[in-house]
C-alpha cells in the first residue's frame, strides 16, 4: 500500500437548482463519490467568475468543475447558455497557456441525476488524480 | 511613411478650430525624444502650429482618451482617427461610453507605426534624431556620427504587420482615400502555439508572462478597458498595482486582462505597443478573438455600433466546452 499518495482537491461549483440538488440524491442513494470533492453551492452556474476557478487554483484545487442544470432547464432561463459560452473561453485560454484541460470541466447534473453526479465525480476525480499535483497554476503562499 | 502630412493634418484642425466647428483638438505632440510622441489638448492655433505632430510614431490610439476628454470638457473635440482606431470608436460607442455629439472625428490614412522596441535593437540606445528617405528610416544616434539606415517595414508594430483592416469604420469626415478590410494572417501565431504540446505552451508563456512588472500599462492604455473601477485596483484583492509576487499572480492577471477584454477587443494592438517589457499580449487576445470566431461566427467588434459581444449572447446550439478539446484534436 502507497502511504504517501497525493489526495487531490476538487472543487465542485454547483448549482442550488439541479446539481446541488442532484448531490444530494446522490447521497441519499447513498452512491459513492470521494470525498475529495468540495461543493460550492452557487445561485446558477453562471454565477462563477472566471476569477472563482483561477482562485480555487490558487488555493490549492487540483480540479475545478462547475456542474449545472441542463441547457433549456436553468432555472433563470438562460444562465447555463452563458456560462457555456464564457468556460469554452476560459478552458480554452487556460488549454493555451498549456494548463491541462482535464483538470476543469463543465458538466449538466440535474435534480433527478444522482447516479450522474457520482459517476461524474468519479471520473473527474480519477482523472486529476492521474494528473498529480496542481503545478502549473499553483500559489506557493497558499500552500496547505 | 505616411501618405498625409502634418502639414495636411494641422491646416485641417486650425479650420474647423477657427471656424467654431469644434473647440478642441486632440492630437500628438512631440515628447522629449522624436519618437515618444505624446497625446496632447490642443486649445489655440499658434499650439497646434508650433506643437502638433503626425509622424511613424502616432500609434496612440485616441479612443479611450475620449472616454475622459468628453467627460470633463465642454465642447466639441476634433480627433484623428486611424482606420484600427474606429474600431474601438465604435466599441466604446457601443458601450455609451462617450457622447458622439461631442466628438468631431477625422478619418486619417495609416500606413503602419513603427515599434520603438524594434527601432531601438537595430540602432541601439541614445536616439537624437530620425528622418525619412523614401522607404527608409535614417536614425541618429548620440553615439555614432553617421546615421543609420533602416528600412521602414522592418521596424513596423506587430499590429501593422498583421493590419486587419485600412478601412475607416467611423468618421465625420475623411482625408486621404479609404481603404479596405485586409485578409491579414494575424491568428497564424497563435495557431502556432496551439499546436504546440502542452508543456511547450506553459514554458512559452511562462518565459514572456515572467517577464510582467505589473506596470498596469496594458490595462490603462486598452480602449476596451474602462471600467471606473477595475478589479485589480481592488485593496480587497491582494493584487492590487503591485509586481507579481509570484508565476500565479502573472497569469492570473494576464488571463483576467484578456477575459475582462474577449468578445470586445477590436485588436487594436495597443497592450503589446504600451509594453515596457515587450510581452507579446495581443497573443492572448487573439486567442480569444480565434476561439469566438471558431465556435460562434466571425465576429469583429467594433466594425458596426450596437452590436452584440458573443460572450453576452448566446444560442441554444453552442458547443460545449469539451467538444471544444474534441473539436481541436481531431483537427490536429
Amino acid at each position: 500500500m502507497q502511504v504517501n499518495e497525493h489526495k487531490p482537491l476538487i472543487v465542485a461549483f454547483c448549482c442550488n437548482w439541479c446539481s446541488y440538488a442532484g448531490a444530494d440524491l446522490a447521497g441519499n442513494n447513498r452512491l459513492n463519490y470521494p470525498a475529495d470533492v468540495k461543493i460550492i453551492r452557487v445561485p446558477c452556474s453562471c454565477r462563477v467568475n472566471p476569477m472563482f476557478v483561477l482562485r480555487a487554483f490558487q488555493r490549492g484545487a487540483d480540479g475545478v468543475i462547475i456542474c449545472g442544470c441542463h441547457p433549456g432547464d436553468c432555472h433563470y432561463t438562460s444562465g447555463n447558455y452563458y456560462t457555456r459560452r464564457r468556460m469554452a473561453a476560459l478552458f480554452s485560454m487556460l488549454d493555451f497557456l498549456g494548463i491541462e484541460r482535464e483538470r476543469t470541466r463543465l458538466e449538466w447534473v440535474s435534480a433527478a441525476e444522482g447516479a450522474k453526479f457520482a459517476a461524474t465525480m468519479n471520473d473527474f476525480v480519477e482523472k486529476v488524480t492521474a494528473l498529480g499535483e496542481n503545478k502549473r497554476l499553483e500559489d506557493l503562499r497558499c500552500k496547505r | 511613411m505616411q501618405k498625409i502630412t502634418q502639414n495636411q493634418l494641422i491646416e485641417k484642425a486650425a479650420s474647423l478650430l477657427s471656424d467654431g466647428t469644434v473647440n478642441a483638438v486632440l492630437g500628438w505632440s512631440r515628447g522629449e525624444f522624436g519618437y515618444d510622441v505624446t497625446p496632447k489638448m490642443f486649445k489655440t492655433e499658434e499650439d497646434l502650429k508650433e506643437n502638433f505632430v503626425w509622424n511613424d510614431f502616432c500609434g496612440v490610439n485616441f479612443s479611450k482618451y475620449l472616454v475622459s476628454k468628453t467627460d470633463r470638457f465642454d465642447g466639441k473635440i476634433l480627433v484623428f482617427l486611424k482606420p484600427c482606431d474606429t474600431y474601438s470608436f465604435n466599441q466604446l460607442l457601443t458601450e455609451h461610453r462617450f457622447e458622439r455629439e461631442k466628438v468631431y472625428a477625422v478619418g486619417i490614412p495609416c500606413e503602419g507605426m513603427v515599434d520603438v522596441i524594434k527601432l531601438k535593437a537595430v540602432t541601439g540606445e541614445g536616439i537624437s534624431e530620425i528622418k525619412e528617405d523614401g522607404e527608409n528610416l535614417l536614425v541618429t544616434t548620440i553615439y555614432e556620427d553617421a546615421p543609420v539606415k533602416v528600412a521602414f517595414k522592418d521596424v513596423l508594430l506587430e499590429r501593422c504587420i498583421n493590419c486587419k483592416s485600412k478601412k475607416h469604420v467611423a468618421y465625420d469626415e475623411l482625408m486621404g482615400d479609404e481603404g479596405e478590410v485586409i485578409e491579414s494572417k494575424r491568428f497564424d501565431e497563435v495557431a502556432k502555439i496551439e499546436a504546440m504540446t502542452p508543456d511547450e505552451r506553459f514554458a512559452f508563456w511562462q518565459n514572456e508572462l515572467s517577464r510582467c512588472i505589473r506596470c498596469n500599462a496594458c490595462r490603462d492604455a486598452c480602449p476596451a478597458c474602462t471600467c471606473e473601477k477595475c478589479v485589480f485596483d481592488n485593496p480587497q484583492s491582494g493584487v492590487e498595482n503591485k509586481a507579481p509576487a509570484n508565476s500565479f499572480e502573472e497569469k492570473m492577471f494576464h488571463i483576467i486582462r484578456a477575459y475582462h477584454v474577449a468578445g470586445r477587443c477590436t485588436d487594436c494592438g495597443e497592450c503589446s505597443r504600451v509594453c515596457p517589457q515587450n510581452i507579446p499580449l495581443h497573443l492572448l487576445n487573439r486567442k480569444f478573438i480565434k476561439d469566438i470566431n471558431e465556435f460562434y461566427g466571425e465576429y469583429q467588434a467594433g466594425a458596426e455600433v450596437g452590436s452584440r459581444a458573443p460572450l453576452v449572447d448566446y444560442t441554444t446550439e453552442d458547443l460545449e466546452p469539451g467538444e471544444v478539446f474534441d473539436r481541436r484534436d481531431i483537427d490536429a
